[in-house]
């Protein structure tokens, strides 16, 4: 019985602090956001505790043994409490209970406005974090930045390249595509020689939709608030679809899920011979693609002029719930995880940064890469991250909206028809279900 | 006929052939053929011994769902539905109606607001939040009852009356025993609900040292996608092989009586 007492209470207090930290940010609208000092983050270190930490990433056991030896009053409790949308899907339960979350999560950049406007999330300007932008890549810092608020350090960043598989461009006397022109003759030039190879493999992927969306200038989510707009039919888009839809319509593509198994071995005997994909990318090629070891290459993505621009496609941060009872202890591991020593780990596993000094690092970016056949790949990612385009907004509810992508574009994708009816069955769906959860969403 | 079978069977093959592949092989060799070196052992090993031996827990924790909820269901839909199918009482149409109306609602549609539930009595993320829902089978009780009311005789418990039995021992002694094979049928529909139950233990436990195998194995096979991916596929199916397993098992056991219970009520004697 007093523990559920307790409970109550607890949940009353949160309600409590809540509705106090709204009716603080309401009197703060206007760009001047609100800076508060590191002092508070450091006194919690010192003075050490618990939290609770979600997160999927394999660096995560690594980062937390290594914190716990920095600070060792501090103990974090590291829960992998499920992959990506599963754990999104706990975190939004625990936070409509008002209790069960974690004190740190592991939010990707797309699902971050969905915590961070519905006010579950502490915004980190509070404790003078805002200092560190200079020291992020510009559109990874743009990604956590949601609405003036600070909502997360950036861990890594995936800057779009292209990734493909040399052995078979050779063999085939195909040229590395510089523009999405030259990328659609390579495709017909290679299935045409040999049908059982493709140039990609696409059934219809939200997050790769919308980084091939941004990257031709496309800006489909306007969010002002809680008025939404959507337009996915503006001119960036219909640039995506009048190329991607010859690929979709030709049946270029090979029909190959992402990520099954049969995707990793067609990756590796030379099926599919481009991706373009994150620069993420290489630590997974290592890992699990040990048969296309020193045939694949890395070049920028293909453009629609020869002008260098790219787009993110995927990307994390790890956030503070409001919930947490030491706030500024969350706060603390944040920073140590993405501005300190926890940046190390995370390159060693694999992981693409998003600090500049890293990214600018001698040793990182002349490092030759045998399984790229000794290709100095970090050179073109980090050029990548130089070049992503900006202004790009994600939904509020972006989860939903790309739970319910293979319902809608997924269709065109099935039957090798044009992407547009897709989008605009995708638009309707986010309209209405926008309106239901309580924002003003109009089309166009 | 032919057909069906390909479809029943096809996925099976598939898994005891893939389970024995390393994952190197798997990636490298055709679905529907044995291929690379003959890995199952070492995958079973591997299994039981990956990510400090978890996967033995996770069997645990589904064994005690399965026993502690599946075998409450059981006793709790035979004694409700024996007391429904032979005792005279004011309400009793309307809890028929109530039962009727919640085999119709399905689990899935209830987890959200049981979520929330637990959640104000503190009871997420406990072994308590899988037993407790599994506990009730509306489906369960209705069965019972239907075969209660054939099955058992209104003359044997007045002679059992008669006799000076008291109620709970002529359900003890008299009626349980005629009521082996719907029990049984009874038994296997909640064990393989529990043992198959997904969506409510993935909202209610966010430690994976609460996970049951469903959940677990999804985790492992999530591992595969997006930055850092750590793909497991070859510990996932060696995984679900193990995992089917005891259904099985369960299965060829229980057949007999189950399709004895099936039969009840078809002839006239």
């Amino acid at each position: 019985m007093s523990r559920i007492r307790s409970r109550t209470s607890a949940a009353i207090a949160v309600a409590l602090a809540v509705v106090l930290a709204a009716g603080c940010s309401s009197g703060t609208t206007g760009p001047a956001a609100v800076t508060g000092t590191q002092d508070a983050v450091d006194a919690a270190l010192r003075a050490g505790g618990t939290i609770t930490y979600w997160s999927w990433t394999p660096s995560a056991k690594d980062q937390v043994a290594a914190f716990e030896k920095e600070y060792p009053n501090v103990k974090v409790n590291y829960v992998n409490a499920g992959t990506n949308k599963e754990q999104y899907t706990k975190l939004q339960n625990a936070i409509k209970a008002g209790t069960g979350g974690p004190d740190v999560a592991q939010v990707e950049y797309y699902a971050l406005p969905q915590f961070a406007l519905t006010d579950s999330l502490v915004n980190l300007d509070q404790y003078g974090f805002g200092a560190f932008e200079p020291d992020y890549t510009p559109s990874t810092w743009s990604s956590v930045r949601v609405s003036n608020g600070l909502y997360g350090l950036p861990q890594d960043s995936g800057p779009m390249a292209l990734f493909y598989n040399k052995e078979v461009f050779d063999a085939n006397g195909i040229a590395v595509p510089k523009t999405w022109d030259d990328y659609l003759a390579a495709a017909r030039k290679l299935h045409a020689a040999d049908p059982a190879k493709y140039i990609t493999s696409d059934t219809g992927d939200a997050g790769f939709t919308t980084s091939m969306i941004w990257q031709a200038g496309g800006r489909p989510f306007t969010v002002d608030g809680r008025n939404v707009k959507i337009n996915l039919a503006d001119s960036g888009t219909k640039k995506w679809t009048a190329t991607w839809n010859q690929l979709v319509e030709g049946k270029l593509l090979a029909p190959i899920k992402e990520w099954s198994d049969d995707w990793y071995r067609a990756l590796g005997d030379g099926t599919i011979a481009t991706l373009i994909t994150g620069a993420w990318m290489p630590g997974n090629f290592k890992s699990s693609v040990p048969g296309g070891a020193g045939k694949w290459a890395v070049a920028p993505m293909p453009t629609y002029d020869g002008q260098p621009v790219t787009a993110e496609n995927g990307g994390s941060t790890q956030s503070v719930l409001k919930q947490s009872a030491n706030p500024a202890l969350a706060a603390g591991f944040v920073r140590w995880l993405n501005h300190g020593n926890g940046v190390k780990p995370f390159i060693a596993s694999g992981g693409f940064p998003a600090t500049t000094a890293d990214l600018n690092s001698p040793a990182f970016k002349e490092e030759a890469v045998p399984y790229f056949g000794g290709q100095k790949i970090n050179q073109v990612l980090t050029e990548a991250s130089g070049h992503v385009a900006k202004g790009w907004t994600y939904l509020p509810y972006q989860t939903y909206a790309n739970s319910v992508f293979s319902d809608t574009v997924g269709k065109s994708y099935l039957g090798g028809t044009a992407l547009d009816p897709g989008l605009a069955a995708w638009q309707q769906a986010l309209v209405d279900y926008g309106n239901q959860q309580g924002f003003t969403v109009s089309a166009g | 006929m032919t057909l069906y079978l390909l479809y029943t069977l096809v996925p099976l093959v598939w898994l005891v052939i893939n389970a024995t592949k390393t994952q190197a092989a798997l990636f490298s060799t055709p679905g529907l053929s044995f291929g690379g070196p003959f890995a199952l052992f070492d995958n079973i090993a591997e299994t039981f011994t990956y990510d400090n031996g978890i996967f033995l827990r996770w069997l645990g924790n589904t064994l005690l769902y399965v026993v502690v909820g599946a075998g409450g269901a059981t006793m709790l839909a035979t004694a409700a539905g024996y007391g429904l199918a032979k005792y005279r009482f004011p309400g009793r149409r309307a809890v028929f109606a109530v039962v009727l109306g919640a085999v119709a609602v399905p689990g899935t549609a209830l987890a959200v607001p049981t979520f929330l539930m637990f959640s104000e009595l503190g009871l997420t993320n406990t072994p308590l939040a899988i037993i407790i829902p599994s506990l009730i089978s509306p489906f369960g009780l209705y069965l019972i009852w239907v075969y209660a009311t054939d099955a058992v005789p209104d003359e044997l418990l007045e002679a059992a009356r008669i006799d000076g039995a008291g109620e709970i021992r002529i359900f003890l002694t008299v009626a349980l025993r005629q009521l082996v094979p719907g029990i049984v049928t009874v038994a296997l529909f909640t064990v393989v609900s529990t043992w198959n139950n997904y969506f409510l233990p993935l909202i209610m436990l966010s430690e994976p040292k609460w996970y049951p195998l469903t959940v677990g194995l999804n985790q492992w096979s999530a591992q595969a996608a997006g930055a850092g991916a750590r793909p497991v596929y070859h510990l996932v199916l060696t995984g679900s092989l193990i995992t089917i397993v005891p259904l099985v098992i369960a299965f060829l056991l229980m057949q007999r009586f189950w399709q004895s219970g099936l039969s009840a009520g078809s002839v006239k004697q």
